[in-house]
């Protein structure tokens, strides 16, 4: 393997993240407002079966897009209908909804599987594509991985810098402290649910336009529950969550590679490598040693370090809010 | 500012939270709001900084009525509210924590929220490390963050509910001293909220009196306790008179323990509690006299060292063993770790049986529920659920679980919340306690408390264990100081 070579894998594993990255920064606004939307895996696929047709009867990829993003606001409007006013469980509603979409999107997508539809337009980046090594790697590709990029950088900026980010994040910390701040608990809720639930619908969409073009039944099937562990990876930060998408992304073109060096070895063994990884990762960040051992660093590096590997989730997450 | 609360009523379901309440605040003035547990006093004040809307009454600033929607409405016309467990967002950055809520504009503004943020602490003599997360502040100084959130949001009017109960003795002092300076310097009007009569004499000018609901008086400040106390209560309540007790055998003896967490280590802990003893432990929170406790109840396992009970050797035994050898745990945390919040009395009873069979006797369960709600006075029905009761109540509850004949009680902060006539009830008991040779070990933050009821008390500080004193002999400033470090 030479280096060209490994540059043009890098960026297919770039490629290949963008979805998941977009799945991930939504997931990681719903569950920052105290919201776990569950169905991400129901959601995805109903947004690639309905991105995909769309796109094919508009034969318009950015229609496809609008309706992928209008599913997924769908799915999470009955999420926060459910949720919020009707006060049920959120594992319950968000497990039903998974069911749903993952049935409802194989008997509506029946008559559109494995035939070709319109693409993503590759769209490389003039003077930028030329820098060595970046420029293969992160501007030689087409608005998915742009917007996938640039969504995760604003997603920082807003939940981080901004006043409204800051309401979002008190919401989903402590709902009666917001609410005693003047912030409306429950519009919040609902607001960035619904974009969160559209950025996983875009997702889905980017899946079946510009990934692994098409449908089939089961199309993006487990890409939902692997986004929903990456937001736990990512420690709910959408920087660490995107990043946390491109290593789970190529954790599996290493699989490939194993699996090609050593036929042997049964596939499964390969696949479960990622997983692992992951486990292992979260053991090492959030055990009681790892606060043990950062005691023992002097202490200018102690708080940026326990602030880096901070990874608890949103206190008041998939709880109630019992007031107004 | 002027303020009127005219007839205001709240009622939650049959109880009448507040009926019909009408008090005039005025300017320069720190006012005590008194009443025994659920006389409707955090519901006036929760109506007042615009948390809950009242049923009916309204609310007068200079003269002009207004209706606040929310705590954020209130604070915009001057009125804030420091609340029991303070309403911050414990994983925030201090910084955070102070900007939400703070002003309109999109991007947030660090810099100048933090120099507001210093100059303001400074001013009232609260010293604040900017660079720190809420979850890393003691109860004080969260306390202290809160006020002054509000006073940046331009409050004229502090209410504050029960704001000394766990913070230390020099967190009190500089709150106090903050609270003095905002009513005599600039003039605004202090309200607060505390069941500690020493407090109220000690710092506001004038108080109001609740009783279920109902305004039933107010008085100058200072006057006599009993004055106070027969308001409260409609009468004045038999003072509990600590009963002179021949003590027994040691029931308790800690040889050479040492108990070691990431956060603190406690060494060389010696100590023997004698069988009908009562024994104190001072200290700040976090200062080691927790783990003590938790190590004799088998929540937490020594490094080395022996715990003997009743000449029994029961180092490193797990919870369910101390249990089951008569050794109670009834932990600060009434709704976090000593009751569970949405099960009912009955159920409560049956999950504190000691055999338990694998089918419950429902009918006979809810017949002991029903007689211990008799006999601890619970106000509460063997349905009612545990959150449903007041503070008071959930207490007494703890308490009327407990098994009958215990060798010893661990107790950590038994009458935190509880008003006068409570703190009595529960005393009481814990003497009668005291005839089956029950030996008890109690945490408390309130040093009269401490004082008063111990038969003997130890200091904690930064995990060292002080020389035992006796209480007959010892004083508020003596225990004060080894709290400070001199032990
Ligand atoms: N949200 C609520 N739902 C039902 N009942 C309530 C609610 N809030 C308060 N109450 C009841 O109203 C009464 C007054 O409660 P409140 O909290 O105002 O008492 P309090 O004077 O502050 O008592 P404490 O000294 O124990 O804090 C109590 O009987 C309480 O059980
Ligand atoms: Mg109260």
């Amino acid at each position: 393997m030479n280096d060209s070579e490994l540059i043009l894998i890098l960026a297919s594993i770039i490629l290949q993240a963008a979805p998941l990255m977009i799945a991930v920064c939504g997931e990681t606004i719903t569950e920052r407002v105290g919201v776990v939307n569950l169905s991400l895996d129901g959601t995805m696929l109903m947004s690639a079966m309905t991105g995909f047709v769309v796109s094919l009867k508009t034969d318009s990829v950015w229609l496809g897009f609008l309706a992928g993003a209008a599913v997924g606001a769908l799915f999470a409007l009955i999420i926060a209908f459910g949720t919020i006013r009707l006060r049920q469980s959120q594992v319950a509603v968000g497990f039903v909804l998974t069911l749903l979409g993952d049935d409802l999107s194989a008997f509506l997508g029946q008559n559109f599987t494995h035939i070709p539809g319109p693409v993503v337009k590759f769209m490389p980046i003039p003077v930028l594509k030329d820098i060595p090594i970046l420029g293969p790697l992160f501007f030689n590709h087409d608005m998915v991985v742009y917007f996938a990029f640039a969504l995760v950088g604003l997603t920082w900026w807003w939940l981080f810098r901004t006043q409204p980010g800051l309401h979002l994040r008190g919401t989903g910390e402590r709902p009666e402290a917001a609410f005693a701040r003047g912030v409306n608990v429950n519009r919040v809720r609902y607001l960035y649910t619904l974009i969160g639930g559209a950025l996983v619908g875009i997702a889905g969409a980017a899946y079946s336009l510009n990934v692994k073009i098409g449908w089939a039944e089961g199309h993006t099937r487990g890409l939902g529950w692997i986004a929903l562990a990456i937001v736990i990876f990512g420690g709910w930060s959408p920087i660490r969550g995107a990043f946390g998408a491109i290593l789970f992304g190529a954790t599996k073109a290493l699989a490939t590679v194993l699996q090609r060096i050593f036929p042997e070895v049964s596939v499964v063994a390969f696949n479960s490598i990622p997983w692992l990884l992951m486990i292992l990762v979260l053991l090492i960040v959030s055990s009681e040693s790892t606060e043990r051992i950062i005691a023992f660093l002097p202490r200018p590096l102690q708080r940026p370090l326990r602030h880096l590997l901070r990874a608890a989730p949103p206190m008041a997450l998939g709880k109630i809010f019992g007031g107004k | 500012m002027r303020v009127e609360i005219r007839d205001i009523r709240k009622y939650f379901g049959s109880v009448k939270a507040n009926d019909g309440i009408t008090l005039t605040l005025e300017e320069g003035h720190i006012y005590g709001v008194l009443g025994e547990n659920g006389a409707g006093k955090s519901t006036l004040m929760k109506i007042l900084s615009g948390y809950q809307p009242p049923d009916s009454g309204e609310i007068l600033l200079n003269g002009q009525p207004h209706t606040f929607d929310s705590p954020l409405s209130a604070l915009k016309n001057g009125v804030g509210m420091l609340y029991q467990d303070p309403h911050d967002i414990p994983p925030f950055s201090i910084v955070d924590n102070f900007l939400l809520g703070r002003d309109k504009r999109l991007r947030l503004n660090y810099r100048a929220a933090e120099s507001e943020l210093k100059e303001l602490s400074s001013k009232y003599g609260f010293a604040l490390d900017i660079q720190a997360h809420v979850d890393s502040l003691s109860l004080g100084e969260r306390q202290q963050l809160e006020l002054v959130r509000l006073l940046a949001g331009g409050a004229e009017v502090l209410i504050l509910d029960e704001p000394t109960t766990g913070i230390s003795a020099e967190q009190k002092d500089v709150l106090f001293n903050s609270m003095r300076k905002l009513a005599r310097e600039e003039g605004k009007i202090l309200l607060l909220v505390s069941h500690k009569l020493e407090e109220v004499q000690e710092l506001c000018d004038h108080a109001f009196i609740l009783r279920r609901g109902k305004y039933v008086g107010e008085m100058e400040i200072p006057c006599p306790n009993e004055k106070l106390v027969e308001m409260m209560f409609g009468q004045v309540p038999p003072r509990s008179e600590r009963p002179t007790f021949e003590l027994g055998d040691p029931m308790l003896e800690l040889r050479d323990v040492n108990i070691s967490t990431y956060r603190l280590s406690v060494k060389n802990l010696n100590l023997s509690v004698r069988a009908g003893e009562i024994f104190g432990l001072a200290g700040l929170e976090g200062s080691g006299q927790r783990l003590l406790i938790q190590a004799c109840a088998g929540l937490v396992r020594p490094e080395s060292g022996q715990i003997i009970l009743d000449g029994q050797d029961i180092t490193s035994w797990s919870y369910h063993k101390t249990r089951a050898v008569n050794v109670a745990y009834v932990a600060a945390g009434r709704l976090e770790e000593g009751l569970v919040a949405s099960l009912s009395l009955t159920e409560h009873v049956v999950l504190a049986q000691r055999e338990t069979d694998f089918f419950v006797d429902w009918a006979a369960s809810g017949q002991d529920a029903q007689s211990r709600i008799e006999h601890y006075q619970i106000v509460g029905r063997p349905d009612s659920t545990a959150e449903e009761l007041s503070g008071g109540n959930q207490q007494r509850l703890l308490f009327g679980l407990l098994w009958n004949k215990l060798k010893l009680i661990l107790l950590e902060h038994p009458t935190r919340g509880l008003d006068v006539r409570s703190t009595n009830y529960i005393w009481n008991l814990l003497y009668q306690r005291r005839q089956d040779g029950t030996a008890i070990i109690f945490i408390s933050p309130d040093l009269d408390e401490i004082i008063e009821r111990s038969d003997r008390i130890a200091v904690f500080s930064g995990g060292v264990m002080s020389r035992i004193v006796d209480a007959k002999t010892t004083s508020v400033k003596e225990i004060g100081h080894m709290i400070g470090g001199q032990l």
